[in-house]
């Protein structure tokens, strides 16, 4: 078991250099001649106005909170998987319940009208 | 029994034992040299998937594809490789260098990452880890990290909408996506994928099918890819993210996408259609690949064609359908099987699959049933909407006739 978790660290570090060597390749072997036009943000033909890095209205704030609780409370109940060889009926229920109130919330959000994309 | 990569890992740690180095750095060594055979095999697979690719769309649209560079056109990913490192790398105005070059290699080293934990044959697994599922889970996310990287920094307003609808679209995915991943490892008591493989008798495609079905729909939409491509969506945004890309830094997101196509199917395969299993691995262990290949291309086959059949959805259709439909039939089928499972505790294995096979299926019938309804109540309203379409000159003779 610590060998595996000595070959996923040595991948973490590893992974990144078999992309990285395909980008430095070019910079060695390719052509650059940048020019003002060149380097232009593209724009279907016309220059681009104002700034791209604008305050954007981020309509899945909500979608990002509902993806929050749903996620964490998800990954709970992986141990709850994990360990069901060991769980009486009432631990089962208890998980069911668990799930119904994520239901409860989703249906919540739903009556709420957040699940709209307007 | 052994199989012949375990008997090289083993001879070669006889031979550096023998040269005196200690058994740290020779388990490091060997982590190196297996992590590099390892990413090789996949990047090599991964050029040969863009003939694959490029030849079924080909096929598709009726046309031949590739077919000049060597037989059949096999040559082509090498070409096409050799003409993207010798272009011209252009860095747009205004954006955000180190992002810039950053996020092409995120995109592409997340995929390498997630084959540590796909399982080749009985012994041939880059790292059997217990917790594998959650850290497919978790490095399958950060691929998502470098389509936002790359979509905010390339200061272009298409490549910021395809960055901001792809979160929307990955963040709404991920749910439905975990929760069935969920249901292997209930029915298997593990996350480990050997573990989850081994307890495949039969397959869980047989046992829960819809959890398989709900998986491969959530998975395309975590790639991205046609119907649920609105990140990219070549005919609304140009390509999304990856606008102002060249050369090989377009390519790495080219060679990303296609490759974690290939992964999610292997994992698909792994979960569900037994990964290696297959007739007589035990006794060969170089089979295992094989049948874990077959059954990957199988599911990567069902991608290509869905992507190549069906148009683009609109994004709130496709947030509608992960929040309203996916998410609540995944949370149901958890619970049907989570209660079924402990109630047939001893059960005959025959009778076991056969009541959560039938479960299933009532579940697919109650909501095509919910479906159908659905369907109608909005034909009607739509038709309800919709004013009557009138020849213009009717309209005019009505307007004259007034006067």
């Amino acid at each position: 078991m610590p060998n595996d978790w000595i070959f996923i660290g040595v991948f973490l570090l590893l992974a990144p250099i078999f992309p990285a060597a395909a980008l430095i390749i070019p910079r060695l072997i390719a052509p650059r001649k940048p020019n003002p036009l060149k380097s232009e943000t593209y724009e279907c033909g016309i220059e681009t106005y104002g700034e791209t890095w604008v305050q954007f209205k981020a309509q899945y704030y909500i979608f990002a909170l509902v993806f929050l609780i749903f996620d964490i409370e998800v990954v709970f109940l992986y141990p709850w998987a994990v360990a069901f060889d060991q769980l009486p009926m009432f631990a089962v229920f208890e998980g069911v319940l668990f799930i119904l109130i994520l239901v409860a919330g989703l249906l919540y959000t739903w009556r709420k009208g957040v699940l709209e994309w307007a | 029994m052994s199989d012949p990569v375990n008997s090289i890992a083993e001879w070669l740690r006889m031979i550096l034992s023998g040269w005196g180095l200690s058994e740290g750095l020779i388990t490091l060594i060997l982590a190196i040299l297996g992590v590099v055979i390892l990413a090789t095999f996949v990047l090599v697979v991964d050029i040969l998937l863009v003939w694959v690719e490029r030849k079924m769309v080909a096929r598709f649209q009726d046309r031949l594809g590739p077919n000049r560079v060597g037989p059949f056109g096999i040559i082509q990913p090498i070409a096409d490789v050799i003409k993207l490192l010798i272009k011209e790398d252009i860095l747009p105005v205004g954006a955000d260098k180190f992002i810039f070059n950053l996020a092409p290699v995120i995109a592409l080293a997340t995929v390498l990452l997630l084959w540590a934990v796909v399982p080749f044959a009985p012994t041939v697994i880059g790292a059997d880890i217990n917790v594998a599922v959650l850290y497919v889970v978790a490095v399958g996310s950060i691929g998502t990290l470098g389509i936002i990287m790359a979509g905010w920094a390339s200061n272009n307003k298409y490549a910021l909408l395809g960055a901001f609808r792809t979160v929307a679209q990955m963040i709404a995915y991920e749910v439905p996506m975990i929760i069935a991943l969920l249901i292997p490892v209930l029915l298997a008591r593990s996350m480990g994928m050997q573990t989850i493989v081994s307890a495949q008798s039969p397959w869980y495609i047989f046992v829960v099918p819809l959890a398989a079905v709900i998986l491969f729909i959530s998975s395309i939409a975590e790639l991205g890819r046609t119907p649920f491509d609105i990140s990219e969506a070549e005919s609304e945004i140009v390509a999304g993210f990856h606008i102002e890309y060249t050369g090989m830094k377009f390519g790495l997101f080219y060679a990303g996408e296609l490759l974690h196509a290939l992964t999610v199917s292997a994992l698909i395969a792994t979960l569900f259609l037994g990964g290696w299993r297959g007739p007589f691995v035990d006794q060969v262990p170089l089979l295992g690949p094989v049948y874990l290949f077959v059954k990957a291309f199988l599911v990567y086959y069902l991608i290509m064609w869905i992507r190549y059949s069906f148009p683009r959805v609109r994004i709130d259709q496709m947030l509608g359908f992960n929040w309203k439909f996916l998410t609540p039939l995944a949370l149901l089928l958890l619970i049907v099987v989570a209660i079924l499972d402990k109630a047939m505790v001893g059960v005959d294995t025959v009778w076991y699959v056969l009541v959560m096979l039938g479960a299933n299926l009532l579940i697919v019938w109650g909501t095509v049933l919910i479906l159908r309804r659905y369907a109608q109540i909005e034909r009607v309203r739509i038709a309800e909407e919709r004013p009557e379409a009138r020849a213009p000159e009717a309209e005019m003779g009505e307007l004259l006739g007034q006067e």
